[in-house]
């Protein structure tokens, strides 16, 4: 990895296998003696977090399987049974099912960390892209799992989502009716849908394998984006990054607990605790909330290819970003232009969040009528998430290209050391 | 560094509002604010509540909707409304047993393969007023009296919803057009402008459900000596059916407890693990 390695095998056993598979040493050079920037702070912890939500996922969805029942006949009774009958089972599906959420906001946080830090700009081109890869493998695998307990809100999202393809000139029938296996949303999809969300799980550590070696390569970044120049600037990953990855994932879990203990279905939909029925519609279908963003793009669109189209190009932009951004300054702590676009860019997110949860034509301030435009009244959340999406994209295409070229930034530490130390004598 | 923890609980509690307001019913009233006992991180079921609120399924409810995720033995699991510590394994339970008894199941018989019918056991599911589908529907005039295991969870509101229905009912207003077998409810989730001959700006909350008003006062008698009004029997029986949705609620809240006071704890001592890692280093 970066640097030369320091292991010293220390007993007969390790200098043996040291010469056979160096495991322990790159085990060793990996979480131990890996240089890590001293200044991290607590937005840095998200990747810890990360591998603990991954693994918690795959734990309690290898359990689940063992009880659970990949048929349109079975899949919702055998979820119930899960819940009733199962020892803890209703423990292990909260946590799978709530497990989602909490990957899903650590994951946002570990993203816009990394907007906000500039931690995409190079050396970290790669290691941004292989970020993007995972992120779109947890979505796919997010969406396919809500699927499998085949409730009303599984189904009809199943059927909403894949009916997207649809709307691809010429081939899109065809991708659609591939996708099902059959003229509708049924029992080969779901056995399809199961047999996805089992795999992809594992290409998504795969992919983190690649993320944390890329991370090895070029090591962290840092909050004031500035290069570690000297044994100064740095500590050994352990024990000083262990300590605080592990105080932060264990305040994280006592937010997963609350929310698996004293409010599992709070991020849910009671729709799904009715058993799919293809001939019943709820009278609106919502994704779960961290798909709502992109939701709400979609719908902001009025011609259904160019939402499709504008609701994959906003995750387009997340690959193109490290060349989208021109500015030779990494971290926006000293692009006071950049911080800004970037908090409203947070707002505009968030706001696309409750627009994809809305009905599109209800009024954002209630009862009041305004203008009509394009069919649908100004003060009305279709509007809102038109105008909210043209900044998620405008921030992308045209803010980080051109402020990067334009703005006027504060002047850069030399090395990390110098502005932590100095923190420091001004403290004592 | 709690200015930061602030922080990050904040961005976390933003997302999760977000999503929150889609949740609620169009045009619907809000559910009726009750009080439960099974509310908060310490909530339990009220054992008595729940003999009663089984009571008005099984004398009323039972009738048309079916109840099919729940066990007999359930009835007498922790946390259910037989429960009782002498029979740990509810299957010996006497209450769930004669319970059981009283119903007739489906078998075949093992000698000749014919089909028979035997008297339930504890082990049994609790048998559907209805066959099939098309029967229920046949029967209620077209609609189908939805399954009651989940009822509670399945309904934006759960067990208040569940009351709010069923204490609900309301004349209709002058203007809205009621069709026959249907009843005017302002808790029923749906959209009344197109049987409203009044102003637009004015579409009665509510929404047409098939189901006659089911509770009338004195219907169920109470062993308890619990006075039977309407709306005791509709909290009883809301309650009884939060915990056949959430058999492991109590189970779930004291599992929850003790995990969060050993987070709390380990939290605690990383912190200061953590502080005295860091002591010697400025970061």
């Amino acid at each position: 990895m970066s640097g030369h390695s320091t292991y010293q095998p220390k007993t007969g056993f390790e200098r043996w296998l040291d010469a056979r598979l160096p495991i322990i040493r790159l085990g060793y050079d990996s979480f131990v003696d890996y240089p890590t920037p001293r200044n991290l702070n607590y937005w840095w912890t998200f990747g810890g977090i990360l591998s603990l939500c991954l693994a918690s996922q795959l734990i309690t969805g290898i359990i689940l399987v063992m009880h659970y029942t990949p048929s349109a006949q079975g899949a919702f009774a055998s979820v119930e049974h899960i819940m009733r009958d199962v020892n803890y089972g209703w423990l292990i599906r909260y946590m799978h099912a709530n497990g989602a959420s909490m990957f899903f906001i650590a994951v946002y946080i570990h993203m816009m960390r990394g907007l906000y830090y500039g931690s995409y700009k190079a050396p970290r081109e790669v290691l941004w892209l292989l970020g993007c890869v995972i992120y779109l493998l947890m979505m796919a695998t997010a969406f396919m799992g809500y699927v499998l307990p085949w409730g009303q809100m599984s189904f009809h999202g199943a059927v909403v989502i894949t009916n997207l393809f649809g709307a691809l000139p010429l081939v899109g029938e065809s991708i659609t009716t591939w996708l099902w296996g059959g003229f509708a949303v049924d029992n080969p999809t779901l056995n399809r849908f199961f047999s996805l969300h089992y795999l992809l799980p594992f290409m998504i550590a795969g992919v983190v394998i690649l993320h944390v070696w890329a991370l090895h390569v070029v090591g962290q970044n840092n909050p004031t984006g500035v290069e570690p120049k000297s044994k100064a600037d740095t500590v050994p990953f352990t024990p000083y990054a262990t300590v605080k990855d592990g105080f932060a994932m264990s305040v994280f879990l006592i937010l997963f607990a609350f929310f698996v203990f004293y409010m599992p279905n709070a991020l849910g939909h009671a729709d799904n605790y009715i058993e799919a029925n293809p001939l019943a519609t709820p009278s609106h279908i919502v994704p779960e909330w961290y798909f709502l963003p992109f939701y709400a793009i979609l719908r902001a669109v009025p011609d259904k290819l160019m939402g499709v189209l504008a609701m994959f190009g906003a995750i387009a932009c997340l690959f193109a970003l490290p060349w989208l951004d021109t500015s030779k300054v990494r971290s926006m702590r000293y692009r006071p232009t950049a911080k800004v676009y970037f908090l409203f860019f947070v707002v505009a997110c968030c706001i696309l969040g409750v627009c994809g949860a809305k009905l599109p034509d209800d009024p954002v301030i209630p009862h009041l009528t305004t203008f009509q435009v394009m069919g649908s009244d100004l003060n009305s959340f279709v509007w809102l998430s038109r105008a909210a999406s043209l900044y998620y994209f405008a921030f992308f295409l045209v803010v980080l290209p051109v402020l990067g070229l334009v703005e006027k930034t504060l002047p850069v530490p030399d090395s990390i050391a110098s502005p932590a130390l100095s923190a420091e004598a001004h403290k004592g | 560094m709690l200015r930061k923890l602030s922080v990050i609980a904040a961005v976390g509690l933003l997302t999760v509002g977000a999503a929150a307001p889609a949740l609620a019913q169009h045009g619907a009233l809000e559910p009726k604010d009750v009080h439960w006992s099974f509310e908060g991180p310490f909530g339990k079921f009220d054992q008595a509540q729940l003999q009663r609120g089984y009571k008005v399924y099984r004398e009323v409810c039972s009738a048309c909707h079916s109840l099919k995720l729940v066990s007999f033995r359930n009835l007498g699991d922790k946390g259910g409304p037989f429960y009782s510590e002498k029979y740990p394994n509810s299957n010996d339970n006497p209450y769930v047993k004669a319970i059981a008894k009283d119903y007739e199941v489906a078998d075949i018989d093992s000698e000749t393969g014919d089909a028979i019918k035997r008297p339930a056991t504890a082990a049994d599911r609790i048998p559907s007023p209805y066959a099939n589908e098309a029967a229920a529907r046949a029967g209620n005039g077209g609609a189908l009296p939805p399954d009651m295991s989940l009822l509670a969870k399945a309904r934006e509101g759960g067990p208040a919803h569940i009351y709010s229905i069923v204490t609900g009912y309301k004349d209709p207003p002058k203007g809205l057009k009621v069709g026959p077998g249907q009843h005017y409810n302002p808790y029923m989730a749906g959209d009344l402008s197109s049987y409203w001959s009044g102003s637009k700006e004015h579409v009665p909350p509510g929404g047409f459900i098939a189901m006659p008003p089911p509770l009338k006062d004195g219907l169920v008698s109470f062993d308890d000596g619990t006075k039977s009004t309407i709306d005791q029997q509709a909290k009883d029986v809301a309650a009884f059916l939060m915990w056949a949705a959430e058999p492991k609620l109590e189970e779930r809240k004291q599992t929850g407890f003790a995990v969060l006071i050993y987070l709390l704890l380990l939290s605690g001592l990383l912190y200061a693990s953590y502080k005295t890692v860091w002591r010697n280093e400025s970061h």
